[in-house]
């Protein structure tokens, strides 16, 4: 029943975009177009009516046309996408880029029939400019940091490494091929070969997120697959420049292969740095927005795009400056801006990204009919076959080498994931046009189609079954008991605190010292400075202010009897325990951090502005307070409640979530071996604790509990 | 050495990391010294961490004491697992389980009662939860954990509410001492450091200190004073 539904909003949407690109070319105009009133006929077919009368009704379709075809195809796009969610049990089984590169082979094969020549192509540059900036602006928005940066080295060994290896051992061997059926593909040129190696071992993005997405692996897994697809565009786009230069060269020397090597740097870090001064200029932007909020979130967008036009104008890498214009513009025009603002700035991106992708996957689809394809066996099955073994064997030989290196073995299993997950996308498809025009040019689009295809259907739907096979290490669905959770937390901070003991500096060097230099020069330039001053009490009372105005829409906890053993847990109080202690319960690793979702906005978006420690001093005595609490064991809740609050603060990892832009707390309790906790605002509170002050103390602290609480909810 | 289990040159870097911490080079370790590492202060469970390496009623810590702790970090050596002995040693997992456990119940009668679970709960969570839901959660752990319905975990409930999980998860820092350890290690770690003398870790360890007579003679000191 629903998949009827499905098949006829797909047909009727496919039928209106013939419609729509029917008309408008030579052919003569369908009869329901009568003439309007005083248009060139610019196809001779139609003669200019000098009107006897007024026209009560007419229509001018050329008007229109441009737009109205676009529109066209991108409503097509988003019928089809809407479709696919409905259509019952078809999600489970089959991809969506799949489904929707069906669509598309659908309406480009209406197309041709009912025109009798090639649907519209995807031309390179509508792909380049156009449909691939959102999605990976939306990839680098979201990108989470702590473990794209945890993972870094393996991402660059992955991304330039295997990349390189790729495209030699894909080169070479077709050119080895070439060399053997000399009779059919004698003048293919080794040059030729290596440039179509190029092109055909990059991971796409667009792709390797869609699958992935359906697919629950665990986050590094796919930080590590997904990260690779963004990094290894600089290496691509340079070899396959490279051999295009190549090419139109007499000869190559050398000197040319080394001043290629150097361009991959150039072209990498350059669009690296495009992206930083984009990124910080537009984080510089909008700390001046709160007069102009509206249009706060355009700031986002242009800049980005500025970047990214910028680096394509240089010939850097695009992908690599957009992603860094997004991570690095990120938190502090989030700081920046106002929550609407940042709702908005999300939902555009997620929607641009989604549209962008279905239109990429439909025309991937309509561009498949074609009248140019030249078919050649061996070098169809042989390109297919050659870059599964080459991939294969790659990740092998890579991951062999980095599992010394990492704390995280990337296991068989992962290795396996990570080689079949290389799916090929449109990427590969605009470069293929793109080359100069050679006699076999044909062969190669066609190859290209034929891979982009097999990788996305073949390997995109049978991906999933092979994970459940192989058990690859899944996030976990069931949730873990309350004592698995909590013990597991307290292992985690245990090893990290005897990691700290014995001087385990690794990734966290670097990492603090990078925070540091963000914390004294970066924010306080580019946030807005009112909400650095105001201490943290201070916005404690804004806030409960606030909050009081908004009323309060959330009803207090269950309050549990402790003492009465036997009830039972209702499942609300049990999700919601688990919610809080999914959220709060911190590792310093933080591999519970979910992981980077394509299409909904998840919740946790900003747990890494709400989580930023206060660091404690333990001029407060870690002892002294743990002494404490031993003490109040025998005590009821009144007198235990200040004295937990002491101890909280004064020792543990407090974060302290009064609002989103809790961050910014940090600069006025800032972090090191700090003298001056005197002057902290904590401390004021800190001395109001005492037993005699416990009344005022505890309805404070209660309020401020029960706030802290609301708030979370409120995330 | 046999004891600890640790090889010569984690034995030299261990003693590096000791005389560094040991600032005032008296040869022994007091909490203010653990204090002033940084990390260990914003640790939830810092405080506990540092107890648990002074013995009770003990302020100062000796080299031979800081690495018998640590020898319980060692990864677990799968292969002996058969052997009946392994419950000795002390990076055992058994041993591991324990000093976990000996986190949570501090005043060793064996067994994490509610209170002493609230207590690291809400060193965990901070400010976060009123304290109606810490209540709540640490009767919700209690009841998942507790089969003799004593109102307390013991040890060997302990045990079992976390042996499977943790054999299944990868929430622990794997070794990076030597051969790479499978991904189920529980409680493995390592001191780092180890990286450049990584390739050096094999069974024939002692090839290393040719190189520097003065770090063999820091070994054997180091050794001396672990054998005492």
């Amino acid at each position: 029943m629903a998949a009827l539904w499905t098949l006829s909003l797909l047909l009727s949407a496919s039928l209106l975009g013939c419609l729509a690109v029917t008309s408008p070319d030579g052919s003569p105009l369908p009869h329901n177009l009568p003439p309007s009133l005083g248009t060139n006929s610019s196809d001779g077919s139609l003669s200019v009516d000098l009107p006897m009368a007024l026209r009560v009704f007419s229509m001018d379709y050329h008007h229109v046309q441009a737009p109205f075809e676009i529109v066209l195809w991108i409503m097509l796009a988003s019928l089809a996408k809407l479709g696919f969610h409905w259509s019952g049990r078809v999600p489970a089984v089959v991809p969506e880029s799949c489904v929707l590169i069906m669509v598309g082979l659908l309406v480009g094969g209406v197309i041709y029939g009912v025109r009798h020549s090639a649907p519209p192509t995807l031309s390179a540059d509508a792909f380049f400019l156009f449909l691939l900036p959102p999605i990976v602006l939306d990839a680098g928005y979201f990108l989470p940091g702590r473990l794209f940066f945890e993972n870094l080295g393996t991402i660059l060994w992955y991304a330039v490494l295997g990349t390189l290896w790729n495209v030699l051992g894909i080169g070479l061997s077709l050119y080895g091929v070439c060399l053997l059926a000399q009779s059919s593909l004698g003048d293919v040129s080794l040059l030729h070969c290596l440039l179509f190696g190029s092109l055909i071992a990059a991971v796409d993005p667009v792709a390797v997120l869609s699958v992935f997405q359906e697919m629950q692996v665990n986050e590094q897994l796919h930080i590590l697959v997904f990260g690779e697809s963004l990094l290894n565009d600089a290496v691509t786009v340079v070899l396959y420049k490279l051999f295009e230069s190549f090419l139109r060269l007499p000869s190559v020397s050398g000197l040319d292969v080394l001043l290629g090597g150097c361009r991959v740097v150039v072209v990498g870090i350059g669009g690296l740095c495009v992206g930083l001064f984009f990124g910080l200029l537009a984080a510089l932007t909008s700390r001046f927005t709160s007069r102009a909020q509206v249009i706060a979130p355009l700031f986002v967008f242009l800049y980005s795009y500025l970047s990214y036009l910028t680096s394509e104008m240089l010939h850097l890498s695009g992908i690599m400056a957009i992603v860094t214009c997004a991570a690095t513009m990120k938190q502090y025009v989030e700081a920046n801006v106002s929550e609407r603002s940042n709702t908005s700035i999300q939902y555009f991106l997620k929607m641009w990204s989604s549209v962008s992708e279905t239109l990429i996957f439909i025309f991937l689809g309509v561009s498949t009919i074609q009248d140019i394809h030249m078919w050649s066996w061996p070098f169809v099955c042989s390109t297919l076959l050659l870059c599964l073994i080459w991939r294969a064997t790659g990740v092998l030989l890579l991951t062999a080498f980095v599992n010394k290196l990492r704390r995280n073995a990337v296991t068989f299993r992962d290795q396996f994931i990570i080689a079949y997950g290389g799916l090929r996308g449109a990427i590969c498809f605009s470069l293929v046009f793109l080359i100069d025009d050679f006699p076999k040019k044909r062969l190669f689009i066609t190859t290209t189609i034929v891979v982009i295809l097999f990788t996305v259907f073949v390997q995109g739907m049978t991906i999933k079954p092979l994970v459940e096979l192989l058990y690859v290490k899944r996030k976990k669905r069931a949730l873990p008991t309350l004592s698995e959770e909590i013990h597991s937390r307290l292992i985690d901070h245990l090893v990290a605190g005897i990691e700290d003991v014995v001087g385990y500096w690794g990734q966290h060097y670097w990492k603090d010292k990078f925070e540091q230099f963000n914390k004294k020069y970066l924010r306080r330039f580019l946030i807005r400075n009112d909400r650095q001053a105001s201490s943290s009490i201070l916005r404690v009372y804004q806030e409960l202010e606030r909050r009081e105005q908004r009323g309060v829409e959330e009803e207090a906890p269950p309050i549990v009897d402790p003492r009465s053993q036997g009830r039972p847990l209702l499942p609300e109080e049990m999700e919601s325990i688990r919610r809080i202690l999914s959220r709060n319960l911190q590792n310093f690793n933080n591999k519970q951090t979910p992981a980077y979702s394509r299409h909904t906005l998840h919740q946790d978006t900003s747990v890494d502005r709400t989580r930023k420690p206060l660091y404690r001093h333990q001029s407060l005595g870690e002892r002294y307070s743990y002494n404490t609490i031993t003490h109040f064991q025998g005590e009821d809740g009144g007198l235990s409640e200040p004295q937990r609050v002491r101890t909280g603060l004064s020792r543990s990892h407090t974060v302290c979530s009064i609002s989103p832009r809790s961050t910014l707390l940090d600069s006025s309790v800032s972090a090191g071996p700090a003298q001056t906790r005197s002057t902290d605002p904590k401390a004021a509170r800190e001395d109001l604790v005492s037993p005699r002050h416990q009344e005022t103390v505890e309805r404070a602290a209660r309020k401020h509990l029960s706030f802290v609480l609301e708030n979370e909810k409120q995330q | 050495m046999d004891q600890t289990g640790f090889s010569s040159a984690h034995l030299l870097r261990l003693y590096d990391r000791f005389e560094c911490l040991d600032r005032d080079n008296r040869g022994y370790l007091s909490p203010n010294d653990f204090e002033a590492v940084g990390g260990l202060a914003m640790n939830p469970i810092g405080g506990r961490i540092i107890d648990a390496f002074f013995s009770s009623g003990q302020d100062t810590v000796d080299f031979s004491s800081f690495v018998r702790i640590l020898a319980h970090f060692r990864p677990t050596d799968r292969n002996r697992n058969k052997e009946g002995t392994q419950q000795e040693l002390p990076n055992s997992r058994t041993r591991k389980l324990k000093f976990a456990f000996q986190l949570y119940d501090l005043d060793r009668d064996g067994k994490i009662s509610r209170e002493e679970l609230l207590q690291v709960l809400r060193a965990m969570l901070g400010l976060q939860v009123t304290k109606e839901q810490l209540q709540s959660i640490a009767e919700r752990a209690i009841q998942e954990a507790d089969l003799d319905k004593d109102d307390a975990i013991s040890f060997d409930e302990f045990k079992k509410v976390l042996g499977f999980f943790l054999l299944q998860s990868q929430s622990l820092v794997p070794d990076r001492m030597k051969r790479i350890p499978p991904l189920r290690m529980i409680l493995a770690l390592t001191c780092s450091g180890v990286l450049p003398s990584l390739v050096h870790l094999s069974p024939s360890t002692e090839t290393m200190m040719e190189v520097r007579p003065k770090s063999r003679d820091r070994i054997i000191r180091a050794l001396q004073v672990c054998r005492t």
